[in-house]
């Protein structure tokens, strides 16, 4: 077959069984090429078991620098029998298939329109290997140097990466570098290498990360100054608290004493993680949750309680694909509604929807800025998309003249020299943030107590309408004081006079952006865009709209809940609103949107046309 | 019911070693009916932390929801209190302890509170060890909500409903015990003299101290045939022990028989004097005190006292290795590990 040759644009697709260690060999692979310079999105498409089924990774090399999912694959490399037929058949024209040849291919899966690489890996091992266990892991590793020979990468990329990773473990480092070796040699001798797609050196990675939003959450909360995290294990959230629980190891135990600055309490199941949190937030201590859609539900009577009795609270919800237990191990944008109204009753809460690492980061540590300046529970939205991949990120930064912002909390001092009667919910800054207590604090004064009833000023048990509706009122006026606090959205503006705009928000960030470029590049079409950042919306959001006529609002769901949301607290057109869903699971692609939106636009007039809901 | 309480008190009331008087413990009026055992108990808890000479303000009294949980607003008035969600008073306490270790936890609670909705968090704090009071104000039926049986209901008791239940009780003292509780105790509303010391030696146990309370309920289960009437409790209650609560430093003059009398001393330095009325009953071994459960039980009695302690326990702190310092008092520069040590993570990851 002749083709062009493709150099650092195109996907690549891993076929593996779970349980088998292919994931540390995978990611080498992107590793390799991330530091050859060259950006990468890798994802992880993995089932909910342990050991057996199939499990997928999928690698966009792209020097184009987008970072989305494109969407097509042009190699696949196929370690697993069970998903063949289907891996094969998913590989674009033109494209090639790398598979074991230990056992010959079943010639009813050939096709003629791409290229079949056959290399014994599992024989090879069987020859070089006694340990069972060995010869399932460097097989793995062992494909990954196949396929350096064929993208005709830098071994020595490879070989120093190896001695990095295995730093501590370095009786590892030597089998694993010759495991790439000896894949390298056998690509080369058994086909002509290197093959039409190349992975050559760039510097279009600069300084850049990779990292997973797990492992940044985490650690922002480590940064933020979190001492109790209270959690139940869930699917995709559970690195979070596994990473706070190792950097807290790293950085927070008394080198001679061995005591443990923070404490992480594995709760009886998602309402109790949720309560500790709040009784320790009551307490004074910055406190903090992780959890997914189900948890999420779970807490939301307790989540009722942080908000009427005002008690600051962070939880990070990494989504998953519902309803129900839905697909626990597939991405989606599922709880914008449940988590912004979470619980009976009159109740908001706010949303922080960070986009990458750097955001999950900086929005986990600023959560509990946010929560104990506005004594409010502060919900992350991550999904498994950005919580469970490696995804390329600014480096994080950190101000150490950055003082935490403990919010309004009265001194034992400030309390002795009170003369006027403590009232926990008096607002004397006309925000409506009162002044707390921590327990404790002064042996007469500024006591009171929390309830999740209704209550006056002073903290004492009411059912008198006017002091009900006065309360409400005050979190209200709150909740203003709130829009102005949170982080603003980020508006792209084209350099054209421009009609439309493109919302969007979290995971559909990147994948978008390309999308607007390849609009604009292939069909000229050029719109303005606007990522969400957080609820409550600041007014931009709202100037954003009313500026445009109408704008595609880009989500991961199936109901468009944050065009919901958009309309209901602004009470806009919903005609001015034009929702564009992906929710099947896998993370949205620019083919998607770009396609669903030069459709719409060239199809259509000016003016968002009626019939919006068939569309739905 | 609600009442005046004249503000004058006696102006040489007796003052503990802080300089206060009961006063300084007491709380808002009770909005209970008239007779209510819980009122007795709130009253009790007053009187162990004032003869104990706790500051007010070091004490955080936690519960849910329900007649029970009312009771934190009608006792230590000067502390911080937190009236959280039916059956998640556990998950909270557990939470403020987490964040504070220097404070005493009092968590209140009932039967409907503990036995049912709160089941799950009520066993998993217990497993914890975490150090608190842990009261469960157990009247054997729902008050808020008029009438209904609870879990802790005895078969064939009968509220003013008239209904016998039918349904085999949940015993907290002794799913308590089996769950490796560190200091079960159960008592009376009706009976001061008992309850008062054991909140005492509940204060002074490190680690999780859970009092089952049997506290009648005037309005709705205080009737011939129901197992948790005033009647019933006092002519089928039977102590296994008296307890005498002696405070860290006093001299020991209470009477001291040998082979009846035991002499147990706290982490804190103070002494529990357990006067010993059933022999065969060991404090420090579990089996014994389920046992004598179930032998008192089968003869129609209520076995009241200190049925097990663990005075060596390590409370949650201690087994998670925390620092000394309360997590909530670490300072910024304590927590955070700064931008060079951030740039150092970056570094790892490229």
């Amino acid at each position: 077959m002749k083709r062009d040759i493709v150099t650092n644009l195109f996907v690549i697709k891993f076929a593996n069984v779970n349980g088998t260690g292919s994931a540390s060999a995978n990611k080498l692979f992107s590793r390799a090429v991330f530091r050859m310079g060259v950006p990468i999105s890798p994802k992880n498409i993995f089932p909910s078991n342990i050991q057996g089924l199939p499990t997928w990774y999928e690698v966009r090399v792209n020097d184009n620098g987008f970072l989305g999912r494109r969407g097509g694959i042009d190699v696949a490399v196929g370690m697993n029998p069970q998903s063949m037929e289907r891996d094969i058949k998913e590989v674009d024209k033109g494209g090639y298939f790398v598979y074991d040849s230990t056992k010959p291919l079943n010639p009813e899966f050939l096709r003629d329109d791409i290229d079949f690489i056959g290399i014994p890996f599992t024989e090879k091992c069987r020859e070089i290997y006694d340990d069972p266990r060995q010869r399932q892991l460097l097989r793995n590793t062992m494909y990954v140097g196949a396929l350096a020979a064929l993208f005709d990468m830098e071994l020595d990329v490879f070989r120093q990466l190896i001695s990095d990773l295995f730093k501590k473990k370095e009786k590892l480092i030597e089998p694993n570098i010759r495991a790439i070796e000896t894949g390298y040699n056998l690509a080369k001798e058994m086909h002509s290498c290197p093959i039409a797609f190349r992975i050559e050196r760039r510097d279009m990675v600069g300084n850049k990360i990779l990292m997973d939003g797990n492992e940044a959450c985490g650690l922002g909360a480590v940064y933020g100054g979190a001492t109790v995290a209270a959690w139940y294990p869930i699917t995709p959230s559970t690195s979070i608290i596994d990473n706070f629980s190792r950097y807290c190891r790293q950085f927070r135990i008394d080198p001679e004493t061995q005591k443990k600055k923070f404490a992480i309490v594995q709760a009886e199941d998602e309402l109790a993680a949720i309560g500790m949190v709040i009784g320790a937030s009551w307490n004074g201590a910055r406190a903090f949750t992780a959890t997914s859609g189900p948890g999420l539900s779970l807490m939301n009577e307790f989540l009722g309680l942080a908000y009427f009795a005002e008690i600051p609270s962070v939880l990070i919800d990494v989504q998953r694909a519902g309803p129900s237990t839905g697909m626990p191990t597939r991405t989606q944008q599922s709880d914008i509604l449940s988590a912004a109204y979470a619980s009976h009753g009159d109740t908001k809460h706010i949303c922080l929807y960070p986009s990458t690492p750097k955001e999950c980061f900086e929005y986990t540590a600023k959560a509990f800025d946010l929560a104990e300046r506005l004594q409010t529970p502060v919900i992350v939205m991550s999904d498994l998309d950005l919580g469970m991949n490696d995804n390329m990120s600014e480096p994080f930064e950190w101000d150490d003249q950055h003082k935490y912002d403990r919010g309004k909390v009265f001194s034992e001092e400030e309390l002795e020299n009170m003369d006027a009667r403590f009232g926990r919910y008096l607002d004397i800054d006309g925000d409506g943030i009162p002044y707390r207590t921590y327990p404790g604090t002064h042996p007469t004064k500024g006591a009171f107590f929390t309830r999740g009833t209704s209550k006056d000023e002073y903290a004492v048990y009411t059912e008198a309408g006017e002091k009900y509706v006065a309360n409400m009122q005050r979190l209200q006026l709150k909740w203003k004081t709130a829009a102005k606090l949170v982080p603003p959205p980020i508006i792209r503006k084209t350099d054209k006079p421009c009609t439309v705009g493109v919302v969007h928000y979290g995971t559909s960030a990147a994948a978008t952006i390309e999308a607007l470029f390849h609009l604009n590049d292939l069909h000229g079409i050029s719109l303005d865009s606007m990522g969400i950042q957080a609820f409550p919306f600041s007014d931009e959001v709202e100037r954003f709209i009313l500026d445009h006529e109408y704008v595609f609002v880009v989500e991961q769901n199936r109901d468009a809940q944050m065009r919901s949301l958009l309309i209901t607290e602004f009470d806009f057109d919903p005609e001015r609103l034009v929702p564009l869903l992906h929710y099947d699971g896998s993370p949205i692609t620019a083919r998607f949107i770009r396609h669903e939106i030069r459709d719409w636009i060239l199809q259509t007039s000016t003016l968002p046309r009626r019939g919006l809901h068939h569309r739905r | 019911m609600s009442y005046n309480v004249p503000n004058f008190r006696h102006p040489n009331l007796p003052k503990n070693k802080l300089g206060y008087t009961t006063k300084d413990y007491e709380g808002a009026v009770s909005t209970l009916c008239a007779g209510c055992g819980h009122d007795s108990i709130s009253a009790a808890i007053i009187e162990a932390v004032f003869e104990m000479s706790i500051p007010p303000h070091r004490v955080a009294k936690l519960s849910g929801i329900g007649c029970s949980s009312k009771t934190p607003t009608y006792f230590l008035g000067k502390s911080h209190g937190f009236n959280s969600v039916h059956g998640r008073m556990p998950s909270v306490a557990t939470g403020a302890n987490m964040a504070n270790r220097d404070l005493l936890y009092i968590g209140v609670s009932g039967d409907g509170d503990t036995a049912s909705i709160g089941m799950g968090q009520f066993v998993h704090t217990v497993r914890r060890n975490v150090n608190m009071v842990y009261i469960c104000e157990n009247n054997g039926v729902y008050g808020l909500t008029k009438g209904q049986d609870s879990a802790t209901t005895d078969i064939g008791s009968k509220s003013k409903k008239g209904e016998p239940n039918a349904l085999e009780p949940i015993d907290l003292c002794a799913i308590a015990l089996q769950l490796g509780a560190t200091f079960v105790a159960n008592s009376f509303s009706g009976d001061k003299k008992q309850l008062v010391p054991i909140i005492q030696a509940a204060i002074a146990h490190k680690g999780f101290a859970f009092i089952n309370v049997i506290s009648p309920c005037v309005t709705f289960n205080n009737v011939p045939g129901s197992t948790k009437a005033y009647d019933y409790i006092r002519q089928h209650m039977a102590s296994t022990n008296t307890v005498d609560y002696v405070p860290h430093a006093e001299e020991i003059t209470a009477d001291f028989a040998e082979g009846t009398d035991e002499r147990v001393t706290m982490h804190d330095g103070s002494v529990i004097n357990l006067h010993k009325l059933e022999m065969k009953h060991d404090i420090h071994s579990r089996s014994s005190a389920i046992q004598l459960m179930q032998e008192y039980k089968a003869q129609d009695k209520v076995v009241t006292g200190i049925l097990f302690m663990d005075e060596h326990s390590q409370e949650i702190h201690e087994s998670m290795n925390t620092a000394p310092t309360p997590l909530r008092d670490l300072s910024e520069k304590e927590l955070c590990p700064g931008s060079a040590a951030l740039e150092k993570i970056n570094d790892l990851h490229r």
